[in-house]
């Protein structure tokens, strides 16, 4: 139906380009395993947009490993990636929350059984700006009190929140309420996933918000520890206490240190990827995501996230490879 | 002060106002273009635009988005150029005046305002998995055409209309055929203000990122697309991922692809303004 004619002025630069990268490609990816050489195919990813950036730095590196293998990564966002998994349209979904019931539902409607693998953490930073000197720390009912549905329109001060703070005004900033973030945090924070007060800064794009705390003194904020450790000299984190004194005494400051042993509680979340287990037929989908387990750990910190500790992954290959086995025996 | 007095100093005033909407435009525009251009400038290079994506901000290029926006841009011209010029053509000289016609101009009008997010709906549905077209460049193509067309349509009724009568009237006299008189007269005689409205669709479907987002246009793409049925992503979706990371340098390297993006679109308008240019210069009436 559609002629061929209008690609030829397109079709010399893309030969030219095209021959460039498999120049270069040849010259810097030779002398690996062997095992990935002669794959070929495709592997589909869609899905978060905060997961994204591992996912992309894996498939970079993965391209000199296995350069027959396609692989194309998009970011409609955990619900949208969840729609396409459990419809069969892609092979893997990156997903910065769960699976929820209405996805799973849909997912076995369509016969489709998958695997939850976390691939690294990200911890959700409480922050303020650096000229507030008077909170040192902040307790997770706090929090709670200030972010929950009932706060909206009351608690508008900081001296609400604890008495010796200041009586000035409290401002808000968050992420978006169709983002895996609002729905982490309001989980771990107000105790139900999408609830929360409406009357603040809400936006999708970190940026904006590291933008509205770091010149707003009365600030008070969330978002991921990629964008507080990006920007430290115009924030301050706050130290969270979750009051449980079984995973780390007191209050704990987000680090690479104290996300991944755990005691930043309860707002160090896990990021996931999901498999479909009719991709794992797939030699590339299987070669793909052992890679993705074997270089997540070096790769998420690359890009600002934090990675499980090593007997996490180790036990996610091993999930991995029964998954495989069971799928490929069906 | 006599009433004429008032009068002139109310126009004068009226200058100023003007004068100063003017310039409140254009300083907004040389900000912003300054802005991006001090960024952005000095990261563009040979390497930019010859590579792949990558997590290294230096080592990052839009090899892959700027030619997916040429295969997007070309292949919606295709598509929505034909449809949109002949409906345009018809609406103004063929379909009667009658209930239907209306119908059809209040809807074609409204389309022109629905949000360009709900055409990404529509296309996924009907194109990517209807018409199993999975999400193709022909698949994105398709749905930036839906979200030109009334564009296309309106400027190319405008056009025709202003063509005067009595071309109409003379070709018709000398025994032109309709069709004829439209072909041969009205339509090389209105070219420069559909050429106008064309470009300006175009240069609208090149800047859109969210309708290609939803039919599931990528954001990783490793390889350079070589059939109209290959997955792609654009400078716009390359540009609102690198804009919203954290790191410094992926920004700069959002400006840069912005500035390329500009650039595309300025050689664009100045191909359009030089057709209509020499359009004109050949219409003598």
């Amino acid at each position: 139906m559609m002629s061929f004619q209008f690609k030829i002025p397109n079709l010399n630069t893309a030969f030219l380009i095209g021959g460039t990268i498999l120049l270069s490609a040849c010259g810097g990816g030779s002398g690996d395993s062997g095992s990935g050489e002669n794959l070929s195919g495709e592997v589909r990813i869609d899905g978060s947009s905060t997961v994204y950036p591992i996912t992309e730095a894996v498939a970079e590196e993965f391209r000199s490993e296995s350069p027959g293998v396609r692989v194309t990564v998009g970011v409609s966002g955990t619900g949208g990636g969840m729609k396409k998994f459990s419809r069969g349209e892609i092979d893997i979904v990156d997903a910065s929350r769960s699976m929820n019931e209405n996805e799973a539902s849909m997912a076995a409607e369509n016969n489709i059984k998958y695997i939850e693998l976390p691939v690294a953490y990200d911890g959700l930073t409480v922050v303020v700006h650096p000229e507030n000197d008077w909170v040192k720390d902040i307790t997770v009912a706090e929090l709670k009190k200030i972010w929950a549905p009932e706060a909206q329109g009351t608690i508008t001060r900081w001296n609400q929140v604890r008495p010796e703070w200041p009586d000035q005004e409290l401002h808000l900033y968050g992420a978006g309420v169709e983002s895996g973030t609002y729905d982490y945090f309001t989980e771990a924070i107000v105790g139900k996933s999408h609830s929360s007060r409406g009357d603040y800064t809400a936006s999708e794009d970190d940026n904006v918000l590291v933008q509205g705390v770091s010149t707003d003194p009365y600030a008070l904020g969330f978002f991921g520890f990629a964008y507080y450790d990006e920007n430290q000299g115009k924030l301050k984190a706050v130290p969270v206490d979750d009051q449980d004194d079984s995973n780390g005494k007191g209050a704990i400051l987000p680090s690479l240190e104290t996300v991944k042993d755990g005691s930043y509680a309860p707002l160090s979340r896990p990021l996931f990827i999901y498999v479909n287990s009719t991709a794992v037929v797939r030699p590339e989908v299987v070669e793909f995501v052992n890679f993705y387990l074997d270089n997540a750990a070096e790769l998420s910190e690359e890009v600002g996230y934090i990675q499980l500790p090593a007997e996490r992954y180790e036990e996610q290959r091993n999930r991995f490879e029964e998954f495989v086995q069971s799928s490929v025996q069906q | 002060m006599t009433n004429s007095d008032l009068n002139r100093y109310k126009d004068k005033a009226f200058q100023v106002f003007g004068i100063c909407c003017t310039f409140l435009g254009l300083i907004v525009l040389a900000v912003f273009l300054i802005d991006i251009l001090i960024k952005g400038l000095g990261r563009i290079d040979w390497d930019f635009i010859t590579s792949l994506p990558s997590r290294r901000a230096m080592r990052a290029g839009i090899l892959t988005a700027w030619v997916g926006t040429l295969w997007i841009l070309v292949l919606t011209a295709l598509i929505a150029i034909p449809l949109g010029v002949a409906a345009g053509v018809y609406l103004q000289e063929y379909a009667r005046k009658s209930r239907l016609s209306d119908f059809l101009e209040i809807n074609i009008a409204n389309l022109a305002g629905v949000p360009s997010i709900i055409y990404g709906l529509l296309g996924l549905e009907v194109f990517v998995r209807q018409m199993g077209l999975g999400e193709s460049l022909l698949a994105g193509a398709f749905t930036l055409s839906l979200l030109v067309l009334p564009i296309i349509i309106v400027t190319t009724r405008e056009a025709i209309k202003a063509v005067p009568g009595s071309i109409r009237d003379a070709s018709l006299a000398l025994g032109a055929s309709k069709w004829q008189t439209i072909w041969m007269q009205i339509l090389p005689a209105s070219a420069g203000g559909i050429m106008t409205g064309v470009i300006l669709s175009l240069s609208r479907a090149v800047g859109e990122a969210a309708p290609l987002i939803v039919i599931g246009a990528l954001a990783y793409v490793p390889f350079v697309p070589e059939s109209p049925l290959d997955e792609f992503t654009v400078l716009p979706i390359q540009i609102f991922n690198w804009v919203s990371r954290p790191q410094e340098e992926f920004l700069i390297n959002a400006a840069s692809a912005i500035i390329i993006l500009l650039f595309i679109t300025f050689l664009l308008n100045g191909i359009a303004v030089y057709l209509r240019y020499r359009q004109q210069k050949k219409v003598k009436w």
